[in-house]
């Protein structure tokens, strides 16, 4: 009964930790975008606009659910359940401090790559049974640039797989605690982080990625006929994702809560180790989603076929060197 | 027909505009075609056709196979007129409904046989006889669409991604302002003009001001005209940068968008400032200006020249040189010089083909003979070369601007009209440059207050048929775009 209680515990607060997090990368997009743009961004619901994303989440739970004439229903109200549990999946395997981690494998690394393509399947689903000719387009863009980008993005973790000799995330975190892996992986581990990226930022479908949705050819994609809370799970995943996009990111290459160590720098260590770890993973995390918010506020889009030779001409061809050549350097 | 077809071989390649008329039950129904060459688009000739045939069948042989504009025009006519065009291989009717029962524009039509709103909506009448048949997946883009510039509705056949063939559907928003015309006085069209191409509202008043000082055979005075100029080129910039930051926003940059929007907003306030109005400036009147320039006017845009300059350097850093950017426009969309002469595509999209066709330096009207301007010309046709001619004519305005802005003539605004202004029996025709392309105005007076016919030629309308002919075979993203780099307005099409 005890162990029981635990779960639940623990499922709420990841569902809590999840849905406060969206509202969070939200207010922080809008604002972010805001400045880039020259603009203020939200500045009315409260001090400097903070409650705006709660009264929009208040605003979505509101609305109708739209009945679409001639969709597949079950089909259609599914679709969105897939991509938000994908995305709650793959979150509650983020190492946030020293045993702050809901799920711990041995095979993390490979779980997380697993359960976050479950989206895909909602996304094609969302799209097939819209019954809508957007929404169809935007769903077989969607599966196009998803499965093609897990490539190159499993491509490179498995980078730092090789590096690390463990697909456990703990484990790998731990092993960075001297230095971290960007810095003690040579070049291959650079390249791979900014493949990394550059294909983890694509299947979040966000800019200049974001042909799924394109607003300005397809209207929205494959969201195109949801309403209210229904689409506000594609909203808070496509959110999640970026998020955990760059958690994975950071805990990879940056240390994940690992502290700022440099070898021989006993007082630097010292003093680095002083601010808690949560802080470091969320600080390396809002990094990392700060630059991903730069580029899609920055980039027009690209077409889809540049967007697959991108993949398959450019970013695959150097992920496999690139493994070879981590493969080189962890032999010597 | 021989006539015009011995004037196309004589070297007329340039169909500027067939303005449909009704003369009454005795001269029956007819058009007037305005045709130029292409080398020297200021030198315009006109021809009169009568149909054959009275009211009840009247027709004319179609001259599509000699210009391809004229293809659209005369669809135009054939729904306003009902004149039948032999050999026009598409006549269905452009602006209104399928089951619109007479023709508008004529003397004779009775407005009370149509019942507006229609009820009985049906597809099939803007099928066009299967048009489409065959085609699978046939999508609409418009009315509503984000990327559609206004109210306009493609219907488009795809191929996975790939665009097969375009259909576009004009009407959504037309107000019928040339029936309007008729029987509205000079000063009160004025008005209207504003509202066709409102983004170069304040050059098409200025192009109606000057038809009608043509016709009444007056001049404003040298101070109206120089404002009136540098009014024309505040404009030109601010649809300039509005149809650079909805092209880069069709390509997915909404930041680039927002730069022009903030760039734009200090061009509204000059004009907020002196005329008014921000967007319909309501500034030129028959005979000079409506009022007087601020006092700050000057100021104001000797400060904005060097900020806009500025601003300029910002846009090619944030877009032109980005490499996905272009990449996107590289090699798409093709429009050759000979195929922008037939389809009669004039302004920035047509110079970008290599056309030289730009009134303020072939045919200078207002001040634009008193300043050293050259017209951007490019020579690739491609969509970058659609994109760039418009930054830099941006900057080609700003030196006329400089030009002008300290040298404005003192003395009057405007000269005294007569309160009810007559035009002299006849036809007249005047061009102006906007910020689309050459915009047309034909007005025939009888001598009363109002206008017999009043006709725009719409650069948009055209750009729509350019759409037409170079979305064929690339992917839907560039079907968007190309719609940013033509850069049409849809009221100036839905007149």
């Amino acid at each position: 009964m005890n162990i029981f209680l635990q779960y639940i515990l623990l499922g709420v607060a990841i569902l809590v930790a999840y849905a406060v997090l969206a509202l969070i990368l939200i207010y922080v997009e809008r604002k972010v975008c805001g400045f880039f743009q020259c603009r203020i961004g939200p500045n009315r619901v409260g001090p400097w606009g903070v409650f705006q994303s709660v009264a929009d989440m208040v605003k979505i739970l509101l609305k109708e659910l739209v009945h679409i004439d001639k969709a597949d229903h079950v089909l259609f109200r599914m679709a969105s359940f897939f991509v938000i549990i994908g995305s709650i999946c793959t979150f509650a395997a983020l190492p946030f401090a020293r045993g702050v981690q809901a799920i711990d494998f041995n095979v993390g690394i490979f779980y997380v790559l697993a359960v976050s393509s479950l989206g895909v399947v909602g996304i094609l689903l969302a799209g097939w049974s819209s019954n809508s000719k957007y929404s169809m387009i935007g769903a077989m863009r969607s599966g196009a640039q998803l499965i093609s980008y897990e490539i190159s993005s499993g491509l490179s973790l498995m980078t730092i797989v090789v590096l690390s000799g463990t697909m456990q995330l703990s484990e790998i975190v731990e092993q960075q605690s001297d230095l971290w892996f960007i810095f003690r992986g040579h070049v291959p581990a650079c390249i791979a982080f900014l493949c990394y990226l550059i294909s983890g930022h694509a299947e979040t479908n966000r800019g200049p990625f974001d042909m799924p949705e394109a607003e300005s050819e397809l209207t929205s994609g494959y969201h195109t006929e949801y309403s209210g809370i229904q689409f506000g799970f594609f909203y808070l995943a496509e959110y999640l994702n970026m998020f955990i996009v760059a958690a994975v990111a950071s805990t990879m290459f940056l240390g994940g809560w690992q502290p700022l160590h440099i070898p021989g720098l006993d007082g630097f260590n010292a003093v680095m180790d002083f601010i808690p770890g949560i802080v470091w993973f969320l600080g390396k995390t809002f990094f990392c989603v700060f630059l991903a918010l730069w580029i899609r506020w920055t980039f027009p889009r690209l077409r889809i076929d540049q967007l697959l030779s991108l993949e398959w001409k450019v970013l695959m061809p150097i992920c496999l060197v690139n493994l070879l050549l981590m493969a080189v350097v962890v032999i010597w | 027909m021989t006539q015009l077809e011995q004037l196309r071989t004589a070297g007329y390649d340039f169909l500027i505009d067939i303005v449909g008329m009704d003369w009454g039950p005795d001269e029956g129904l007819g058009v007037i075609y305005y045709l130029a060459r292409s080398y020297d688009v200021a030198d315009t000739i006109s021809v009169k056709a009568v149909a054959e045939g009275g009211r009840e069948n009247p027709s004319l042989p179609s001259v599509s196979s000699l210009w391809d504009v004229a293809q659209v025009y005369e669809r135009e006519v054939h729904d306003f007129f009902g004149i039948t065009f032999s050999g026009n291989p598409d006549l269905r009717r452009l602006f209104l409904r399928g089951d619109w029962v007479g023709f508008p524009l004529r003397k004779d039509y009775d407005p009370s046989v149509n019942h507006v709103p229609h009820t009985d909506e049906t597809f099939r009448e803007m099928d066009g006889e299967g048009l489409f048949a065959g085609d699978k997946y046939v999508v609409n883009f418009g009315p509503q669409h984000p990327a559609m510039h206004g109210v306009l509705h493609l219907r488009v056949s795809l191929d996975g991604e790939i665009v097969r063939r375009v259909d576009p559907h004009f009407g959504y928003i037309h107000r019928g302002v040339e029936k309007m015309c008729e029987s509205y006085t000079y000063p009160q069209i004025l008005h209207l003009t504003d509202r066709l191409d409102y983004l170069s509202g304040a050059i098409d008043r200025h192009g109606f001001c000057l038809a009608c000082e043509q016709a009444l055979q007056t001049e404003a005075p040298p101070r109206a005209v120089v404002v009136r100029t540098i009014f024309d080129e505040l404009t030109r910039i601010a649809s300039h940068l509005l149809g650079w930051g909805s092209m880069c926003m069709d390509m997915g940059a909404v930041t680039a968008f927002i730069y022009a929007m903030r760039d734009r907003e200090k061009i509204m306030d000059i004009f907020e400032e002196t005329a008014g109005g921000r967007l319909m400036v309501n500034y030129s009147v028959i005979g000079g200006l409506a009022s007087d320039i601020h006092p700050n006017f000057q100021r104001r845009v000797r400060e904005f020249i060097p900020y806009m300059r500025k601003m300029l350097r910002e846009h090619h850093l944030l877009f032109t040189g980005n490499p996905i950017a272009r990449g996107r426009m590289h090699g798409v969309g093709k429009l050759s010089l000979e195929k922008a002469i037939s389809l009669g595509v004039t302004g920035p999209a047509g110079r970008a083909s290599g056309w030289v066709n730009d009134l303020r330096e072939v045919a200078p009207y207002a001040a634009y003979g008193q300043v050293e301007f050259k017209q951007k010309i490019r020579t690739g046709g491609e969509t970058f070369d659609r994109y760039i001619i418009r930054l830099e004519e941006i900057e080609s305005s700003l030196h006329i601007i400089e030009q002008l802005i300290d040298n404005i003539p003192d003395g009057s605004y405007a000269e005294k009209t007569k309160a009810v202004v007559r035009l002299p029996e006849g036809d007249f025709f005047q061009r102006v440059e906007n910020a689309r392309g050459q915009f047309g105005i034909h007005i025939t007076s009888k001598g009363d207050k109002t206008p017999y016919r009043v006709k725009f030629r719409s650069p948009s309308m055209v750009l729509v048929g350019a759409l037409k002919q170079i979305a064929p075979e690339n992917k839907v993203a560039d079907l968007i775009m190309l719609g940013g780099s033509l850069d049409y307005v849809i009221p100036c099409i839905d007149r």
